[in-house]
């Protein structure tokens, strides 16, 4: 009798599931899915290598420097670690064991003058390495750890309090102008972009409240900016990409490229913009089924073509969390799900 | 030397460009400083001039956090005590569930690393000041643990006052706590302590601190004697008590931070005076000697770049001069922490948001 019983709630349960299923959106592919011609690609599998006894985890953030060393920012067991390997993917040292700023892993970007800015979400901070691995400039400020846990706020009209300059609320990834002034997304508490000059005192900032408005954000995830000083912003859950002038006056969006998780500009005389509509991080299979690509487009929001979907084998995506682009055609991608870094290389038969 | 309230003009600091840009908010201006009638109104603070070095060179492993605490001992070797490292949390119920939030660094008087001290100290929670006395012994304030520890130069424990509180059970504070009265139970334990000093008997002077509102007199054996203050604004009061500091008579100079002024009090505890006029005191410092200097530094919060400046001062609150500013290049200031005077024109400063140690050579 009992096992009768059972039989029928879980029946119920499944017919209760499929129909709560059916009453929600089908998620769509990206407008430009259809129209954005296939790039080929290959990967190199297993291209980072560790020591012994040393673990990826999260592969959060990927950036590469001048002399194509690759620093990686991952999610850990202790807290975040941040490491440099060499251009053929050699583990060479950790810089910053222990750091009172590690937390929670967002990003990881090289500057023209090849200092290493790490973003932490968990400590809300932005820090600036120089070349040699020495802390030489900090944004934000961990909170301090003196009064006990915290149960965390949930959203409402009082939280998160409003923004101020000189604070971040899980801020999520940094770029720079040719003057070296510094844009901060900021991030999945506060909902705004922030302007620094290059010695980290304050000039402005957009995006007061989160909201779907032109200029208002829903997770302002990635930024990049142009040589112009241009300022592309990823409106992940605005399903855009917001774009600025150095002043930070709209100019521009991009809304057909689905979620935008990760941006990244490219260098050389023409410039490319990838924006990868990530795979949920979360394994949603529904919304798996139609994402996961990237694509490639002139700066001016023209999609070029689009490359990759969701998997776990080598040279498909595990939700790409960030692109190093340094290379039109050879791209590094970190993903989260994946644990890894893949090295892409596009059009392996050359440009068509 | 108390001031009006309010009066405090914005353009002291550059007054001349006031004069020239704004004639009316001038006439304003030197109305307020007329009707003020003290001895701060009748001055525009001279700009000391400072060369300023980050000292410090570190392993490859090593790295400060927030420079809350540095001190120098006679040989000029730099203590730093830093919030560094990850803050591992305990999940559950456990009130205190932190660790490694605190480091003791030894640098020699070059800037060279020679050592850590105190590795994993039950104490070493949440860092607040270190101080060095007379006799080169190294004292830390933990305003986690709620502990003041003594190390002697060779950096072995010799004296604990306060207690951790234990790893157990009980109650998390909540998002909406509040500061007690802060008056504490004489002779009880700390409730995030701030600093210390010393007279030259030997006698312990603690600032405790955020939670409790009181300075702890002890004798050298660390022996209770005595304790005054609560929370409030009245002479005797304190709003956040964060930084000490006692004269070559015994006096005691208290960082009353939160009621912008200092505090002066006699050995005993009794109010002798206050200096309202240099912001918040968020670090000062006393120098040795036969004629002694007191400064104080009026910090800027850790979320604005307000302020920043550091005041040179005569014992009696005069003011001899001021430098610097809020800001992240050398030579300028984030929220500077902790002060160290070993001599009137050597200075060494703790920033809290560069993360990072100065040296200061002044050039009055």
């Amino acid at each position: 009798m009992r096992r009768y019983t059972e039989f029928t709630l879980l029946c119920l349960g499944v017919i209760t599931t499929g129909w709560l299923h059916a009453q929600q959106a089908v998620p769509q592919r990206a407008a430009a899915y259809a129209d954005a011609p296939n790039i080929p690609f290959e990967t190199v599998p297993n291209f980072l290598t560790l020591p012994e006894g040393l673990y990826l985890g999260e592969g959060i953030g990927v950036a590469r420097n001048i002399k194509n060393h690759v620093f990686v920012y991952t999610r850990s067991g202790e807290s975040s670690r941040l490491f440099e390997f060499n251009e053929n993917g050699d583990f060479i040292r950790e810089i910053g064991r222990y750091l009172y700023g590690f937390s929670q892993a967002h990003a990881v970007r090289v500057d023209s003058e090849d200092n290493i800015w790490v973003v932490d979400e968990g400590t809300d901070m932005v820090i600036k390495f120089n070349p040699e691995g020495r802390v030489v400039m900090l944004l934000g400020r961990r909170p301090e750890a003196v009064q006990g846990l915290y149960e965390t706020p949930r959203r409402s009209d009082s939280w998160p309090p409003p923004a101020v300059p000189y604070r971040f609320g899980r801020p999520t990834d940094v770029a720079w102008d040719s003057e070296g002034n510094i844009f901060v997304a900021d991030g999945y508490f506060n909902s705004r972009v922030v302007k620094y000059d290059k010695n980290g005192r304050f000039i402005k900032d957009i995006g007061e409240e989160r909201g779907t408005q032109p200029d208002q954000f829903n997770t302002p995830h990635s930024i990049q900016v142009d040589a112009q000083g241009n300022v592309y912003v990823a409106d992940r859950n605005n399903s855009r990409i917001q774009v600025y002038n150095n002043d930070l006056e709209r100019i521009a969006i991009y809304d057909n490229i689905g979620r935008p998780w990760a941006l990244c500009i490219t260098g050389g005389e023409h410039p490319y913009l990838y924006t990868s509509n990530s795979n949920p991080d979360n394994n949603n299979s529904a919304l798996t089924a139609v994402t996961g690509e990237i694509y490639k487009m002139e700066l001016d929001g023209t999609v070029i073509g689009k490359f990759g979907e969701p998997g776990k084998q080598w040279g498909k995506f595990g939700t790409v969390h960030a692109i190093d682009c340094r290379d039109e055609n050879e791209l590094l991608v970190a993903e989260i799900t994946t644990w890894r870094v893949q090295k892409l290389i596009l059009n392996p038969e050359g440009t068509p | 030397m108390s001031r009006m309230p309010g009066a405090m003009p914005i353009g002291l600091e550059n007054l001349s460009e006031v004069l020239m840009k704004r004639s009316f908010q001038c006439l304003l201006v030197v109305i307020s400083i007329l009707c003020m009638g003290s001895s701060w109104a009748q001055q525009v603070v001279p700009d000391i001039e400072f060369d300023a070095v980050d000292p410090l060179s570190f392993p490859d492993d090593v790295y400060l956090g927030e420079a809350v605490g540095v001190a120098t001992n006679s040989d000029g070797h730099i203590f730093v005590y830093t919030r560094s490292r990850g803050v591992n949390a305990s999940l559950g119920t456990n009130r205190v569930f932190l660790r490694s939030a605190a480091q003791l660094f030894e640098f020699d008087e070059n800037g060279d690393y020679r050592r850590e001290i105190g590795q994993g100290l039950y104490g070493f929670v949440f860092a607040h000041t270190v101080r060095v006395d007379s006799e080169d012994n190294i004292w830390v304030v933990d305003e986690g643990s709620n502990m003041v520890i003594k190390f002697n130069p060779q950096g072995q424990v010799l004296m604990t006052l306060g207690r951790k509180p234990e790893a157990i059970r009980v109650p998390t504070p909540h998002a909406d706590y509040q500061p007690g009265s802060g008056v504490g139970v004489l002779g009880d334990n700390f409730n995030r302590p701030t600093d210390v000093a010393w007279d030259a008997e030997g006698n312990i002077f603690v600032a405790d601190g955020y939670a409790n509102s009181r300075v702890a007199k002890f004798d050298k054996y660390g022996k209770f004697i005595k304790s005054w203050g609560s929370r409030g604004t009245e002479a005797g009061q304190f709003n956040t008590l964060h930084s000490i500091a006692t004269d070559v008579d015994g006096n005691v100079y208290v960082g009353d931070r939160g009621n912008r002024r200092i505090q002066v009090f006699d050995n005993e505890g009794n109010f002798k005076t206050q200096f309202t006029h240099i912001g918040a005191p968020w670090a000062i410092c006393i120098t040795p000697g036969p004629h002694q200097y007191l400064y104080s530094s009026n910090s800027n919060g850790t979320a604005s770049m307000d302020n920043g400046e550091i005041y040179k001062m005569e014992l009696d609150g005069t003011v001899l001069g001021k430098f610097g500013t809020a800001g992240k290049l050398i030579g300028e200031f984030g929220s500077v922490h902790e002060i160290d005077c070993r001599n009137e024109n050597e200075l060494y400063v703790g920033e809290i948001t560069n993360w990072r140690v100065q040296k200061l050579t002044l050039r009055p």
